[in-house]
């Protein structure tokens, strides 16, 4: 087998351990990189800074430990965001598996920003039953919360007190690693009207331009670059920012991957 | 009978919640909440017939020394393990959910890492798929190479580093090619979809009820 | 000293023109609240701490705090429970400054009712009407006698190749729904080309396996492959074991159909539901085994992915129509005809406004003629009172 005919064909395994490595060095050395700030990601953050004092903004978790590393910067950013403008976040999800990952964010950012639970946040934990559920908030949110994720009752917290509909809420934000922003968007924006925004991995974000274009969502936060760009906007710069020359020198080196197999694609072909 | 009292639920569920949607008038509301309730509280209890499927599943396994049989004893370890700590800590601290229980301890030592695993092994396949499916070999695959190159580049800092252009170039590709393409599949997708719907409603696809 | 006395009384001024009325749209017990800001409303929760909202049922009587709204707010909905409908309320708008609060005058009297129809939805109702008539329209057609015409779908003309390439080598079918749920439409759809696969399975004798993510589903799929045992003659065969439930858990999931595949080494793989990021982990998986895969899946994201990894991949609304194709009878074909024909109307539609659109801007910009603007804008309105 030739030089030509091995760039073609190159061991998978190697493959592997150039990406491993092109991932793992620029995290072990610390290298920085410019963050440009998109408008998708602008819009986003502005939709926030937009919102009266003591407004209630309903956060989604629908991620777990497998798109942590995209999501978490961007809960957490999110968070400081609200309490720093003196938001009311309600918190929920649709995927159990990942409520009790987000618990870990909440509680270090609401110590941080000196929020108090049942005041200025409520974590109401999970519901089986997805797109019932979201439907049926928007008649009561007690029909499916009468407690919150401990089991005290949501009318003990004086922040639920004015809370019923989506009609008393004045922003939706879903962290999601699926399908749920859709859901959000089709169920629940076009029905009852609510302004959303949705904070997604990379993958899942193209998805939504559709969406953003049509005016339906706000903004999208997609992937680690968004994450890192709605870190450099809330000020607080943190593992999606010291994250992106990673994902900056993975891409390049992929690119040098698929530049090879072309070339000794080409070179074999032309010799048969 | 056996098949019309099915088709006669599906019927009137799914009438009464397109009538829901166009009348707000009672009692039309309140009865598509309760159903939706009905069915927060079905979907919640579905989850006993999967964990009767999963230990039938590897009882079988073991009994019958299929191959990886060992590994059954792993999993139905593993599934007591997590209900016992989950029962331990409710009754401990009232919830299963507190930072310090022990339901805690395996989700943030266990559960997380392993899911965390999983999902990095997509980096590893996404780069060797890329490299084996983007070959120039026709017209519409250069296209589509040039294009994955520009918004790979696009997407993260150093595509900025090389070109200010870059960045610019990606967003159209995903704002107006992309979009262009996307919305047509979807079309046809959720047009499908409502007439799927209206399939099931009227009882011509039955194919749910074998 | 001057500034202090414009400030104080900037904030002595109460909400301006306090409306309430019935709120529209809705099933009643509700009351809808406006107001202009009051001038003191600056965005600065030290000055300006929002409103409070008062309800009575007499116009001197006992006001009741019923809710309070942010500062910014120019709107209350008052849906709380005890609100009846043909009760006469009269509501005030109080606006809570630094230095106390200014009450706005009486509002009301008004009284909440239902409605019978939601207008904002007039949009949506005049399409649905219009969609379940031109199916039922086909449907009624098909009925009669036309002959309808289905293309081909190379996926699902597949389907007995790849059941029969497997039982040569002697090997099991996998199928998996994915990430699917029951009350998903791509779900039913892809029980239809399950009970297709059961079918050849049972006929060949082959082997068929189906793990599953949801137990729902799974409840769903056993009954559908038991089902096409029974038709085949084969009751014997089925084994609801070989449908077992794995987990919830998306990477789980994957890992478990993964193991799957390397012990069983399956000959073909079907890929039919939805699926997220872990679709390339499983067809590379079942392309490590060689086995045949035919994958179908209505998320848009995934398409490429399979489009790259599998022989053969049903796209979008493809799966739709896979129940129609595999059971054509006249009243799967009629509706499948309706779906097409409304899929043209929107085409039409959609150049029809492109036009419209454009020779709009070009006529107000050539010949000052804004008339077709204002079409172009009615109609995008129309579609946007959602």
């Amino acid at each position: 087998m030739g030089i030509f005919d091995r760039l073609a064909n190159l061991d998978r395994r190697l493959i592997f351990l150039v990406i491993g490595l092109a991932v793992a060095v620029p995290i072990i050395l610390k290298i920085k990189m410019p963050i440009r700030i998109s408008s998708e990601v602008r819009s986003a953050y502005e939709t926030i800074e937009n919102l009266p004092e003591g407004s209630v903004v309903l956060a989604s978790m629908d991620y777990d430990a497998t798109s942590a590393p995209e999501l978490t910067p961007m809960f957490r950013s999110f968070l400081r965001q609200c309490f720093r403008n003196k938001l009311k976040v309600v918190y929920t999800g649709h995927l159990a598996i990942g409520m009790p990952l987000a618990q870990f964010d909440l509680d270090a950012v609401t110590e941080e920003c000196g929020a108090v639970y049942g005041v200025d946040y409520i974590n109401l934990g999970y519901r089986p039953g997805f797109t019932a559920v979201m439907i049926g908030i928007g008649r009561e949110i007690r029909d499916f919360f009468a407690v919150d994720y401990k089991g005290v009752p949501v009318d003990s917290f004086p922040m639920m007190k004015d809370i019923h509909n989506y009609s008393d809420i004045a922003l939706i934000v879903d962290f999601a690693h699926g399908q749920t922003a859709e859901y959000w968007i089709q169920y629940v924006v076009s029905r009852f009207g609510v302004k959303m925004f949705a904070c997604v991995t990379g993958v899942m974000a193209p998805t939504l331009y559709t969406y953003l274009q049509s005016g339906q969502i706000t903004g999208i936060i997609g992937g680690l670059q968004g994450a890192a760009e709605y870190e450099v906007l809330v000020g607080q710069p943190e593992s999606a920012a010291f994250g992106m020359p990673a994902q900056s020198i993975a891409h390049l080196f992929i690119l040098a991957f698929i530049v090879f197999g072309n070339i000794g694609f080409f070179i074999t072909r032309r010799k048969k | 009978m056996k098949r019309d009292i099915p088709l006669i639920i599906t019927f009137l569920t799914g009438f009464l919640c397109v009538i829901a949607f166009f009348i707000p008038h009672p009692p039309f509301g309140d009865l598509q909440q309760r159903f939706l309730v009905w069915y927060a509280i079905v979907a919640g209890f579905t989850m006993i017939l999967g964990l009767d499927s999963l230990v039938k599943y590897n009882v079988k396994k073991i009994t019958q020394h299929k191959p990886g049989w060992q590994y059954s004893y792993v999993l139905l370890f593993g599934l007591a393990l997590v209900l016992v700590t989950g029962f331990q800590s409710w009754f401990k601290y009232n919830t299963p959910f507190e930072l310090r229980s022990s339901f805690m301890y395996s989700y943030i030592h266990i559960i997380v890492p392993l899911q965390a695993t999983m999902f990095a092994l997509l980096a590893f396949f996404i780069s060797s798929s890329a490299y084996r499916a983007f070959r120039a070999r026709t017209f519409e695959a250069t296209l589509l190479l040039i294009a994955a190159a520009i918004v790979m580049l696009g997407r993260v800092p150093i595509g900025e580093m090389i070109s200010d252009k870059i960045p610019l170039r990606s967003d159209w590709l995903l704002n107006v090619p992309q979009l262009a393409a996307k919305r047509g599949i979807q079309v046809g997708v959720y047009l499908g979809g409502v007439v799927m719907s209206l399939r099931i409603i009227l009882g011509i696809e039955r194919t749910y009820l074998t | 000293m001057f500034q202090s006395i414009f400030i104080l009384g900037l904030l002595a001024q109460p909400p301006a023109n306090v409306a309430a009325f019935d709120t529209p749209n809705d099933e009643g017990s509700s009351i809808t609240v406006t107001w202009e800001p009051s001038p003191a409303d600056s965005g600065n929760l030290f000055l300006f701490r929002g409103y409070e909202i008062y309800r009575s049922d007499t116009p001197t009587g006992e006001f009741k705090c019923v809710g309070f709204a942010a500062a910014g707010a120019t709107r209350f909905d008052d849906s709380n429970t005890d609100i009846q409908d043909g009760q006469e309320y009269f509501y005030v708008v109080r606006a809570l400054t630094s230095s106390g609060h200014e009450d706005s005058p009486v509002a009301g009297p008004v009284a909440s009712s239902a409605q019978w129809f939601n207008t904002q939805r007039v949009n949506v109702l005049a399409i649905t009407l219009l969609i379940s008539a031109l199916v039922i329209y086909y449907i009624r057609r098909a009925r009669a006698g036309d002959r309808l015409f289905v293309r081909k779908i190379a996926g699902l003309d597949a389907i007995e190749d790849a059941v029969g390439r497997s039982t040569e080598m002697g090997k099991p079918i996998l199928y998996s729904f994915g990430l699917s749920y029951l009350n998903e439409v791509w779900t039913l759809a892809s029980l239809s080309i399950l009970h297709r696969v059961a079918e050849k399975c049972a006929e060949y004798s082959t082997r068929l396996l189906v793990p599953h993510y949801d137990p729902l589903v799974m409840s769903a799929a056993q009954e559908t492959v038991k089902q096409a045992y029974a038709e085949a003659g084969r009751p014997d065969l089925y084994d609801e074991r070989d449908s077992p439930f794995l987990t919830a858990d998306q990477f789980g999931y994957a890992a478990g159909v993964d193991g799957m595949m390397m012990r069983e080494r399956p000959g073909a793989v079907f890929w039919q539901g939805y699926f997220y990021a872990e679709s390339l982990i499983l067809a590379e998986t079942g392309h490590s085994v060689g086995a045949i895969q035919i994958a179908g899946t209505t998320s848009v994201e995934q398409i490429p992915f399979f489009v790259v990894a599998c022989d053969y991949t049903l796209i979008g609304e493809e799966m739709y129509a896979a129940s129609c194709y595999l059971r054509p009878d006249p009243q799967m074909l009629g509706s499948l005809k309706g779906e097409d024909l409304t899929k043209a109307m929107i085409l039409v539609f959609l150049a029809g406004a492109a036009v419209l659109g454009t020779a709009g801007v070009l006529s107000s910009h050539f010949f000052d003629y804004n008339g077709l603007n204002v079409l172009f804008e009615n109609v995008v309105q129309w579609f946007n009172t959602f």
